[in-house]
């Protein structure tokens, strides 16, 4: 164990022990919430790019297994936590955390105060961050490095994390639908749930073209969450343009939902300091029901919360709102098959309220546009 | 949805006296109800016998009615204040108890009223284990293999299936009341034989063993459109077998992966639903098979609990409160999250910080109770404590306890690592301490984990502590890295003196030069997601601090700690008087205190709360922190008890300002040679009294005094081991016992006032006048406990000349020793003489139970005079009388509750009933009516214990006590009892003209012809009262039989010839009829 630093853009800086692998890493600063679900964080594509610090304090205790991989590999460029565990304690862990962590080269720091940092990045929004562990650099240097690191804002990342060619997830029981899902930084958990529901998954590249979607005859589309700034996905906002007059069924969460929006002709705009945790209330304008949600995203889709508005698709509404602070976490069309959710209903990590998306998408494809709500 | 209209008005049911099982979280939840309501402009009818209780004060509802919580007299409230609606989920299972009665009677329905927050379905679901274990398995879930049984003999067939051993759960009762585990049929036979007796249904659950699994607790809410929301996970440290209120806790789970956290949580979110709890909160428990997870759903509380108070507490989301407003027609999305001020209550809490939950055991007071932990519950308090990890947390947490040995220690471990794994595989109170000090000599975790199934990450953590103190047991100063990583792992200076061999203000001292001190961070439900609008903070060694700087002065205010056997609610009472006193007086107040279940923590008692252990360090540190931010004007230290008042001293050495009753003065109250001088000086009467620092003296001053004496240890609460000794061996066998005496440590030899009456005073003292708030004359005799003795309000037999003579003792006494606030004194009068036995310059136990009775709020006063305001001020302001004393309206008595039927020997047989010096009572209830037989049976009724109008009474007296019985029998023969005695007591009372049947001693075993002893015929249940009076000092097996019989088959006993005379009085007002109840509010106006 050596001296880690947490540097941030505005040159605040914490100091820390060195964790997981030595060295530096850079990302955006992001803190996560959740109090379970590491595991499904770490290999989450979304986090591509961003050092993630925990605010729960004790991490590690429930050691890795291969079951609750979300991906084939941790995506998080850096990890942040305060008292990492001494032991793994649990009857399915097949590895410890920091094993994974350093055999990854994943960068991590410790003992630092995690309250302390997410309250300045509440307080002065995310930011870019480096962290530098058994490194002999001054804070200048450091801060200096830090700031020549790139931007989230305008990043395209979804060439870098999504699948190169494509693959199939076979629907569980009797096949009834067959989706192609565009994997932007796909999870492994949502085309399983998909699956379990009698799709067959198709999960494309990302650069995928309307030719090779069409190929396979899709019921319906699904545009998965990954990371990156979305007013940079122009090519794929076009594709889905094209699926929407084609009327074929459309599905978006998170990274999806905002180029849904985008397609839709809504803005895009990044949130000061992000949704990310698995405890967030959200309510579903068309039942008005409130569910706990996981959520992970930086940017948010700027649309009219209240009544109806139009796109050059027919109309469309806001289905859901995040009732912390009123982002808009769900959009629909009225006339056609086409709806999206800012947060995650496959949750892992994080509550299954939200399981019910896939069955109104099941519905979407059965037939009847208002099928959804 | 806005509220339903429709209610206008709601009865609160509360729950009670302060029973082991059901405490002051019940005070907690059901203030924050009636503040609700009242708040939705609903008039608040309110039922709770305990006075000592927040909700009782009449601000607080519009009618509250002080009587007892059966379904009498809750019907005679219903039919007095035609309340619209009945909520009877905030006052633990008493209050569930009673609406289940009201409604199976039909009185709902005749009152047309309804119960809100939850339905009698739903209770019935989530409470009658067959139909709850439907419910589980039809939404996916499993519960242990079980089976209901109504007979022995269905259980023995039962643990033929499961195999011993087995778990028996009695139906209905509180606290796991009756539980227990049997490992043979010899034991099966005594716990399910008394569990089919608890249960108000003669049923137990017989059930497959999953001892060992870890175990888990999810606090859930929902309301009306079916909004779910999990508050707050809590694992249990101690695996499967020992109750959840015995177990060390910790919030949130700390073992569990995602995947199997959504498991419990969705298993939840189906079993609330189809238990069908409409709106409120509910907690379910599970156990989890550490080998391959197989999840075991054990039971739901389908109601707001103990693990309520704590998950509210753990994660600033006030369940009671909300609760109230889904009762009355809110959802969840439209109440908003108090803290955060901004973001609905429609989330789920997140941690930052680590919470541990420490249960405080008595057993000391009854030694010869069995000490293993089992799913009967025996702690009769708690700590909590929060840090930003698990030692941190832990190890405040343990120090919370303040009890002697409760924090982790690493010298003088007397026995081998063998010995102490041995230890850990029994649950006991001292069991996390075998486990560290095996581990502490090298047992790894896996050994540990072995001897006691306690989670290998708990334990992990445990030897991250013994690593520590490892590295600062070794030779040369201790670097600060040393010393800061210590301290973030909750070691206390006084741990790191010990082990460094320097003294805690040495440490101290260290500390300051280096700067090391604790932050304080505060409770906010989401991980600083959001600004928190509420100072609700706790210490962490860490490094950025959230006190936020203020302009307005301070006063601190101490706490009184978990509770515990005669340091109780009554403290916590006085101290949330004192806060909202200090608030009207336009103080910022701050509040330190380590008591989940109180209404003192709840974050919207004072200005500031500080959830911290009650040590010297921790004050200290709280104080320097609030000190660097604004003024501070002073510390309240006599309204806590004797935790706080013990560190006055202290504190003020360190240059910490007390308020109110000087250190000095205290110390003149407290030291028996000061105040036995203050007493000689002012010409009082005192017992003599000598103080002993060996056998030897002690034998001087009892033959000096004359036997009997009154022998206890000086600096106790409670009448800790205090005995009375009536001879010479009696006393050496005392002092034997007493293990800590010497020079430093005396044991106090008084003179012991046989047949004395004895008498409580609580008054004012500003340093000028007196204010006499009442005087109570004790029902049993001197010799039991203050505490444990029933008394009434006005006295009914002192008359004016001594009661005169009481009120100068009183001003002498308080002007002697310089009391600025309050005080308490007992005196004794015995052949019409008045002795003063003690003076207590604090806040009593009986200051609510005043208050009460009188309508003046002794502890606001207090507050106020600790802060410079006179008695005329306050008779000025109206707080006081424009002149006078208190005066009691009406006549009221005020009954303890004693714990007799939650401890067992050993050998499963119960421990004795009698009263004596050594309190053990763990609460109160109180009576009122216009005159004593109905208020004494009042309090009777109240006090669980009510007196029987018809029927047989089994009589038995020592024989000092034969001729003062006489007019009672014959009283109660008059009444129409059968008077049944044993042959000798039988003989005597024919002597006096008195017929009895005679029955046979239980030492005489049953008859030739199959005639019952004594003790058959209570066990059998043909006897409705128990006059049992004991014989000399030492237990005699048949009055122990006796007795033990009549509190397992729930008899109402009595064991002091006063307490038989207000019986006979309380019996024959019962017999006349015709109760009335009468709100607080008519007998102040």
């Amino acid at each position: 164990m050596g001296n880690a630093f947490f540097v941030l853009d505005d040159g605040k800086i914490f100091e820390g022990e060195s964790w997981g692998s030595d060295g530096e890493t850079y990302g955006e600063a992001v803190f996560s919430t959740g109090m379970t679900g590491y595991q499904e964080t770490l290999t989450d594509p979304s986090y591509h790019r961003q050092v993630v610090i925990m605010t729960a304090p004790h991490i590690g205790n429930t050691g890795m297994n291969k079951t609750d991989e979300e991906s084939l590999k941790i995506w998080v460029s850096g990890f942040v936590v305060r008292d990492p565990s001494p032991i793994v304690s649990n009857w399915r862990a097949q590895r410890s955390l920091e094993d994974d962590l350093v055999a990854q080269g994943i960068v991590g720091i410790c003992n630092v105060d995690t309250r302390a940092i997410t309250r300045h990045l509440r307080e002065c929004g995310v930011m870019r961050v480096g962290i530098f562990s058994n490194m002999d650099l001054s804070r200048e240097e450091m801060v200096k490095l830090v700031r020549k690191s790139p931007e989230m804002s305008g990043s395209q990342l979804s060439a870098e994390v999504s699948t190169e060619k494509k693959y199939i997830v076979p629907a569980i029981g009797e096949k009834l639908f067959t989706v192609a899902a565009i994997d932007l930084g796909i999870k492994a958990a949502t085309p399983r749930l998909m699956s379990e529901r009698g799709i067959e998954v198709h999960v494309f590249p990302q650069d995928v073209s309307m030719e090779q979607l069409l190929e396979i005859s899709p019921d319906g589309v699904f545009l998965s969450n990954g990371p990156g700034d979305p007013s940079t996905m122009v090519e794929v906002v076009a594709l889905v343009r094209e699926l929407l007059l084609k009327q074929i069924p459309i599905f978006g969460i998170c990274f999806g939902h905002q180029i849904f929006g985008r397609a839709l002709g809504f803005e895009t705009y990044k949130l000061r300091y992000g949704h990310r945790g698995i405890n967030q209330p959200v309510l579903d304008k068309t039942t008005n029901k409130v569910e706990i949600t996981a959520h992970n995203h930086g940017f948010a889709v700027q649309a009219p919360v209240d009544g109806s508005f139009d796109t050059v698709y027919g109309k469309g509404e806001v289905t859901h709102v995040c009732l912390n602070d009123g982002v808009v976490e769900g959009l629909a069309l009225l006339d056609r098959p086409a709806f999206s959710v800012q947060y995650h209903p496959e949750a892992a990590a994080g509550p299954h309220d939200a399981g019910y998306l896939f069955d109104r998408f099941v519905d979407l494809m059965k037939g009847g546009i208002h099928a959804a709500s | 949805m806005p509220r339903l209209n429709e209610i206008k008005s709601v009865l609160v049911i509360g729950s009670g006296p302060i029973v082991i099982g059901q405490a002051c979280e019940f005070d907690y939840s059901g203030t924050q109800a009636c503040r609700v309501l009242q708040a939705e402009g609903i008039r608040v009818i309110l039922i709770n016998s305990n006075p000592a209780t927040i909700m009782t004060d009449p601000e607080f509802a519009d009618a509250t009615y002080i009587e007892p919580i059966t379904p009498e007299f809750v019907e005679k409230v219903i039919a007095k204040e035609r309340p619209d609606a009945i909520l009877a989920t905030l006052g633990g299972q008493t209050a569930l108890n009673a609406a289940i009665s009201l409604h199976d009677a039909g009185i709902l329905e005749k009152y047309k009223t309804r119960l809100i927050g939850a339905n009698v379905d739903a209770i019935r679901r989530g409470e009658d284990r067959q139909l709850f274990k439907e419910i589980v398995a039809s939404i996916g879930g499993e519960s242990a293999g079980s089976m209901i049984c109504h007979t022995i003999e269905d259980c023995y067939k039962a643990a033929e299936r499961f195999n011993y051993p087995v778990v028996v759960r009695p139906s209905f009762t509180m606290g796991g009341l009756g539980s227990g585990i049997a490992y043979s049929k010899d034991e099966l036979t005594e716990i399910a034989g008394a569990g089919l007796r608890y249960s108000p249904t003669t049923e137990v659950l017989i059930e497959e063993s999953i001892l060992g699994w870890k175990e888990f607790e999810l606090e859930m809410m929902r309301d009306y459109k079916d909004n779910v929301v999990v508050v707050c996970s809590i694992e249990n440290f101690d695996p499967m077998g020992v109750h959840t209120g015995d177990s060390i806790t910790v919030a949130p789970a700390m073992t569990l992966t995602d995947v199997e956290y959504q498991k419990l949580r969705d298993l939840s979110i189906g079993i609330i639903r189809a238990v069908g709890v409409d709106t409120g909160g509910c907690n379910i428990q599970f156990a989890v098979n550490p080998a391959d997870g197989r999840i075991v759903v054990i039971e739901m509380n389908p109601r707001v609990s103990r693990s309520s108070a704590l998950a509210s507490k753990a994660t600033g989301f006030p369940i009671a409160k909300i609760a109230a407003k889904l009762a009355i027609g809110y959802s969840l999305d439209e109440i908003k999250n108090d803290i955060t001020q901004e973001t609905p209550a429609s989330f789920e809490p997140t941690l930052d910080y680590v919470v541990v939950k420490v249960p405080r055991f008595n057993f000391e007071k009854f030694p010869a109770a069995d000490n293993r932990l089992t799913t009967t519950m025996k702690s009769v308090g708690e700590a909590m404590a929060i840090g930003r990890s698990f030692p941190e947390a832990l190890q405040k947490a343990l120090r919370s306890l303040e009890k002697k040995g409760s924090s982790f220690s690493w010298d003088q471990i007397s026995k081998s690592k063998e010995e102490l794994l041995v230890e850990a595989g029994v649950a006991t109170e001292s069991r996390i301490h075998s486990v560290q000090q095996a581990m502490f000599l090298g047992a790894t975790v896996e050994q540990a984990h072995e001897a006691s199934f306690i989670d290998p990450w708990f334990l992990a953590q445990i030897e991250i502590i013994n690593k520590m103190a490892h590295l600062l047991l070794q030779p040369g100063e201790i670097s600060e890295k040393m010393l800061r990583d210590a301290k973030r792992l909750g070691f206390s200076d006084l741990q790191i003196a010990q082990l460094t061999g320097s003294t805690e203000d040495d440490l101290r001292k260290r500390r300051s030069i280096l700067g090391i001190h604790p932050v304080y961070k505060t409770v906010d439900t989401c991980a600083a997601e959001f600004k928190a609008m509420t100072p609700y903070h706790y210490s962490s060694y860490d490094y950025e601090t959230e006190v936020e700087p203020r302009t307005k002065p301070a006063v601190i205010i101490l706490g009184s700690g978990p509770n515990r056997i005669g340091q109780g609610v009554e403290f916590d009472y006085s101290c949330v008087h004192a806060a909202f006193a200090l608030r009207a007086m336009d103080f910022e107040t701050i509040m330190i205190n380590c008591n989940p279940e109180t209404v003192s923590t709840d974050y919207d008692t004072s200005d500031r709360l500080y959830f911290e252990p009650l040590t010297f360090e921790d004050v200290m540190e709280v104080y320097e922190a609030e000190l660097a931010v604004g003024p501070i004007v002073g510390v309240v230290v006599q309204l806590g008890g004797q935790t706080p008042l013990g560190l006055a001293a202290r504190l003020q050495a360190a240059g910490v300002p007390i308020v109110g009753t000087s250190p000095a003065a205290i110390d003149i109250a407290e030291d028996r040679g000061l105040f036995g001088q203050l007493l000689k000086d002012q010409n009082l009467r005192a017992p003599k009294f000598g103080m002993a620092g060996s056998f030897e003296q002690a034998q001087k001053i009892a033959n000096e005094i004359g036997y009997p004496v009154l022998a206890r240890p000086s600096y106790v609460l409670g009448g800790r081991g205090m005995e009375i000794v009536y001879d010479e061996e009696t006393l050496a066998a005392y002092i034997s016992k007493s293990t800590e005496i010497s020079l430093t440590h005396p044991v106090m030899i008084d003179k012991f006032l046989d047949d004395a009456i004895e008498v409580d005073v609580d008054a004012l003292f500003d340093g000028e006048e007196l204010f006499l708030g009442g005087v109570m004359e004790h029902i049993e005799e001197a010799g039991v406990h203050s505490g444990d003795s029933a008394c009434v309000l006005p006295p009914t037999s002192i008359d004016a000349s001594l009661t005169k003579e009481i009120r100068e003792a009183t001003e002498k006494i308080a002007r002697g020793v310089g009391v600025k606030g309050l005080i308490n004194i007992q005196f004794a009068i015995a052949e019409n003489l008045l002795y003063v036995l003690e003076a207590n310059p604090r806040a009593s136990r009986t200051v609510p139970f005043v208050s009460k009775a009188t309508g003046i709020s002794l502890a606001k006063c207090a507050a106020a005079i600790s802060l410079g305001k006179s008695i005329a001020d306050l008779r000025e302001e109206g707080a006081l009388p424009k002149s006078g004393d208190g005066i009691a309206q009406g006549i009221s008595v005020k009954e303890a509750v004693l714990p007799w039927n939650r401890f067992r020997k050993k050998d499963g047989s119960g421990v004795d009933s009698l009263l004596g010096p050594e309190m053990r009572s763990t609460g109160e209830v109180m009576g009122r009516d216009d005159e004593f037989g109905a208020a004494f049976s009042k309090s009777q009724s109240g006090a669980l214990g009510a007196l029987p109008t018809s029927g047989a009474v089994f009589a038995s007296f020592a024989d000092r006590d034969k001729s003062k019985c006489v007019d009672s029998v014959k009283a109660l023969a008059k009444l129409g009892f059968e008077i049944v005695a044993t042959a000798g007591t039988a003989k005597f009372l024919a002597d006096e003209g008195i017929k009895s049947k005679v029955i046979r001693k239980y030492s005489d075993g049953l008859g030739p012809k199959g005639e019952l002893t004594a003790v058959d015929s209570i066990e059998s249940g043909e006897v409705a009262l128990v006059i049992n009076t004991p014989f000399g000092s030492g237990p005699r097996e048949d009055g122990w039989r006796i007795r033990t019989a009549a509190v397992a088959r729930g008899i109402p006993i009595i064991t002091t010839i006063p307490g038989l005379k207000a019986a006979v009085l309380g019996i024959a007002a019962q017999q006349k009829g015709g109760f009335e109840v009468k709100s607080l509010q008519d007998w102040l106006k």
